[in-house]
């Protein structure tokens, strides 16, 4: 039968069309995953193994953990860490108090020249950071802020795009959830914490991780702030590792330091896989 | 009602104090910057007003270097990178096993500190007297001459910058381009079947006019964000830019400010103006081209 | 061109649980004459859908064949099939003109089946004024009313003359005024084109109104075939029964005994089957008639005036739903002061049912 024919050609292209899919999606899962299973491979290369190979191995028999052990050493790692942490949760915490009351302002009260005041703020999002940066840098400075924590954390601590998305979420809550807390008398800042910042929990989740992700990887401005060793950041402590450090010929332990600082955003991407890709595809941009 | 007008002003004092003190005082400040001439930020004095320091950056070989570099960085990578995402979203899309793995892997490079992962890279380029370096091997295997992509000729350089840096930008690409694809409903894919339209034209007449905006939203962030292309490099070629030939504008700005050749916020502001400018007018352009394009 | 359904079976993979296939369509054996408008008519996940997506080609049968005349279909893509579908939210191309989705379909066609530009112009032209659209052409599918964004799916449908035409849920997204319209405007089209159409609802009352025949279906079986008159006039069991006809059919508990079928203490109508301990009694609205010493005696609750007729609201205690509801001329009214009602039953609007399978138990009024 033709018909039949038929049939066994579309199935037989359609099988086609799926290896076609399914190879090249490998390939690309490939060229993402081959970085991290290289810098994890290098990591726990002996030294000596290392620079012995001409053409390098694709695995390894006798893992070492001796680079690490050389990362943590031979260079203030343990630090750089810390204050990586601090200078996260500082930041994300401080930022979080800021936008959650001025998106409260903007949601909920009603003030003279309120739309002109958040349509200003609106127009400070196309500000590039770059233009900025400069006074910035002259600001903390003068202040004297060079090398310290507030120095790095103070330019950071507001996000206009965060009070939008932020304020928009707020605007979401039914009016009338207001109107009955104020006839049983809830304060307005009663009202923010039990009401409406439990029910905007989703937003408020996503805007931490991505703020967090952010503060992590941010490498720029801690660079421009700080040359004091003790308080570098991660990015600028595997960057002077690198340059002037044992990177420039310890490749292995530089791995195992790249490593160190990859994991903990890794780690968190995959608790909360679905929030983070859902809150990126909501707000963020890079690239 | 007047107690309450107060108290919303105490709510947003924090975001405007902080927004005034570090975005719109520097807003000024920079255009200020790039008119004073010969500004010393030791004595804070400057002897005149004018265009000089515009004309400085502009004749500074080390600017046109960046931009050079800037602009063939963005040229190349953004139609690359848009188009791999657009192929790769489109497979994702068509497969129902694994998908979550997939979205799940091509997520990482997002999230992941791009100085540790580029210098990753650099070491896979690199070639030391040790070593070639992987890809150098691979090049070798396949019958080609090995070449060392980092400290070797520019083209070499470039190639890297831009491999990486496609790498990089891929994640929120497919992310986007997956959901949109996502969101065109099924009914036309099936009105299409039933009408026999062959994939191609399916493609070209029904899938790409549907997902137009979020392509032309792709395409825009593309071009903002490969100008002020910056820690990739860094990542890859280390912090002194200039002497690798490998600067961009951004990192020009950050040199100009601080640095082995730091201390003109002068220059560094009419830089980044100028860069702004850049920018400014390719959005607009954008802009207009994807209003033209995506009217329904 | 007729349409036959042989033994058709469509059965999806259980997902949720372990267990058996969910059978969307079970065993489907019917022959689609030329030229007629069918509905397919049932609740929602009955299988209807599914049907349609058979006989149009987007899904396959796990069994079963499909024939368009003499020839077989069942495994053709649906591009091959000479089938026009218009879906339920009419999936117009938002990015082109009305012209545009109308001609799309005629520029797909490949080879010697490619008409010229001029004849594809006529062709979008000549089935647009077909549903009375040529004015708009050149308007989006955004500018248009839910109604004329109908008329534009229809007309693409329509345009490369396809063997049969389906149309899933035509008037769902309709209002209520603009869907008594378009059923008599689908109607008319079909008759004009005389293309053998086949459409899906779940509301009876549209099926009824314009359909040559209907099909009602349940769980994926098939309950009964036929003209709309005749099924709702002969109901095969108790689910038509209940699925046609608003105000829904009355039930009640019966027995037969002795010759006369009761309906609690009330011996309400002497009939010629055997006796049975337990039945279904059903009773249209209409087939009540009030008659001052009418055997069937029911506690008076509300006469609700409808202009033409009266709708009486009674209860009785064999009554399996909470009120029976029955329809008499608007000159007769009962007497509200007396509390009760009495009724006489038309026998062919009085229907028994067997109280398990729910079969319908023929039986003549003696």
């Amino acid at each position: 039968m033709d018909y039949e024919k038929d049939s066994l050609r579309l199935k037989r292209r359609g099988i086609v069309r799926k290896a076609i899919t399914y190879t090249l999606l490998g390939l690309w899962a490939l060229i993402v995953l081959f970085p991290f299973y290289w810098m994890l491979l290098t990591s726990v290369k002996s030294y000596s193994a290392y620079n012995a190979e001409y053409v390098p191995s694709f695995f390894t028999l006798s893992p070492t953990l001796q680079n690490y052990v050389d990362a943590f050493t031979t260079v203030n790692l343990a630090r750089y860490f810390a204050n990586t942490v601090i200078f996260t949760l500082a930041t994300t915490a401080i930022m979080m108090v800021v936008i959650i009351f001025a998106a409260y302002a903007f949601a909920r009260l009603d003030f003279p020249g309120r739309d002109l005041v958040f349509g200003l703020f609106l127009s400070l999002m196309m500000i590039p950071a770059e233009l900025v940066v400069i006074t910035n840098f002259v600001t903390i400075t003068n202040w004297g802020m060079r090398n310290t924590f507030w120095g790095l954390i103070l330019p950071s601590v507001t996000s206009v795009f965060y009070i939008y998305l932020l304020k928009e979420n707020f605007e979401q809550i039914p009016e009338e959830l207001y109107k009955a807390a104020k006839v049983d008398g809830t304060s307005d800042l009663k009202y923010l914490f039990k009401v409406m910042l439990p029910i905007s929990q989703p937003t408020v989740v996503t805007i931490v991780i991505l703020k967090v992700i952010e503060c992590w990887n941010s490498y720029v401005w801690p660079r421009l702030i700080t040359d004091d060793e003790t308080r570098f950041l991660v990015s600028n402590g595997i960057q002077e590792i690198r340059e002037n450090g044992f990177g420039r010929e310890n490749i292995p332990a530089m791995m195992a330091a790249v490593v160190v600082i990859s994991v903990p955003l890794i780690v968190l991407f995959l608790i909360f896989r679905k929030k983070i890709m859902a809150g990126v595809s909501r707000g963020g941009t890079k690239g | 009602m007047q107690k309450k007008n107060w108290k919303a002003w105490l709510y947003l004092l924090p975001a405007i104090a902080f927004l005034s003190v570090f975005m719109v005082y520097p807003l000024i400040d920079v255009f200020v910057y790039s008119f004073e001439e010969g500004y010393n930020s030791a004595s804070q004095t400057f002897w005149g007003t004018g265009l000089y320091n515009y004309s400085y950056v502009l004749h500074d070989p080390y600017f046109l270097q960046a931009v050079k570099n800037t602009f063939i960085l963005v040229i190349i990578t953004v139609p690359v990178s848009t188009g791999l995402a657009l192929l790769i979203s489109l497979g994702l899309n068509s497969i129902r096993r694994l998908r979550d793995f997939f979205q799940t892997v091509f997520f990482l490079p997002y999230v992941t500190n791009t100085l540790a992962v580029g210098m990753v890279f650099m070491i896979l380029f690199k070639k030391t007297p040790y070593s070639d370096g992987l890809i150098n091997l691979l090049i070798r295997f396949f019958g080609g001459q090995s070449v060392d992509f980092i400290d070797g000729p520019y083209w070499a350089k470039l190639l890297v910058m831009c491999i990486y840096t496609v790498w990089v930008v891929m994640p929120f690409k497919i992310l986007i381009l997956t959901s949109a694809l996502a969101s065109v409903p099924q009914d036309y894919y099936n009105a299409a079947r039933v009408d026999g339209t062959p994939p191609l034209r399916i493609f070209t007449r029904i899938t790409l006019p549907m997902i137009a905006p979020m392509v032309f939203y792709l395409v825009i962030t593309g071009f903002i964000g490969a100008f002020k292309a910056y820690s990739d490099e860094v990542a890859i070629f280390g912090t002194n830019l200039n002497a690798a030939g490998m600067n961009t504008i951004v990192g020009y700005v950050y040199d100009m400010l601080y640095g082995d050749s730091g201390g003109y916020p002068s220059y560094a502001s009419a830089a980044a103006l100028i860069l702004f400018a850049i920018v400014l007018t390719i959005t607009v352009i954008n802009l207009m081209i994807s209003r033209k394009s995506t009217q329904f | 061109m007729k349409v036959v359904l042989d033994h058709l079976t469509k059965k999806f993979p259980n997902r949720s649980k372990k267990g058996g296939d969910v059978i969307a369509v079970n065993d489907f054996t019917f022959e689609i004459p030329d030229g007629k408008l069918i509905g397919l008519l049932g609740p929602s996940g009955c299988g209807k859908s599914t049907t349609l997506n058979l006989i149009c080609g987007l899904e396959t049968p796990t069994e079963g064949r499909i024939f368009f005349g003499e020839d077989d279909v069942t495994h053709l893509p649906p591009e091959n099939r000479g089938v026009g579908l218009v879906f339920q939210n009419y999936a117009l191309y938002p990015h082109m003109t009305v012209l545009q989705n109308i001609l799309f379909p005629l520029q797909n066609l490949k080879g010697e089946a490619r008409p010229s530009k001029e004849e594809m112009r006529r062709r979008a032209e000549e089935a647009a004024r077909l549903v009375q659209i040529d004015m708009l052409l050149d308007r989006r599918p955004s500018e248009l009313s839910g109604g004329q964004q109908q008329r534009v799916a229809i007309a693409r449908a329509l345009v490369k003359t396809p063997r049969v035409l389906l149309l899933d849920e035509p008037l769902s997204n309709l209002d209520a005024r603009l869907r008594l319209q378009t059923r008599e405007e689908i109607r008319r089209i079909q008759r004009e084109t005389g293309v053998t159409t086949i459409f899906v609802t779940h509301d009876q009352e549209e099926a009824m109104s314009i359909s040559d025949l209907i099909i009602v279906m349940k769980d994926g079986f098939v309950h009964q075939i036929g003209k709309p008159q005749t099924v709702y006039d002969e109901p095969r069991n108790l689910f038509v029964a209940t699925f046609l006809g608003t105000p829904q059919i009355n039930l009640f508990e019966g027995r037969v005994e002795n010759g006369r079928l009761y309906i609690g203490q009330d011996a309400v109508m002497k009939v010629d089957c055997a006796d049975r301990e337990k039945l279904t009694v059903g009773i249209r609205p209409e087939g009540f008639v009030l008659q001052e010493d009418g055997p069937l005696c029911c506690a008076l609750q509300a006469v609700e005036v409808m202009g033409r007729d009266h709708s009486v609201v009674s209860t009785h205690p064999a009554a399996i739903s909470t009120t029976i509801r029955s329809i008499i001329p608007s000159e007769e009214t009962p007497q509200m002061k007396s509390g009760s009602v009495r009724f006489r039953l038309k026998p062919f609007k009085t229907y028994l049912f067997d109280a398990g399978t729910g079969e319908r138990i023929p039986f003549s009024a003696v």
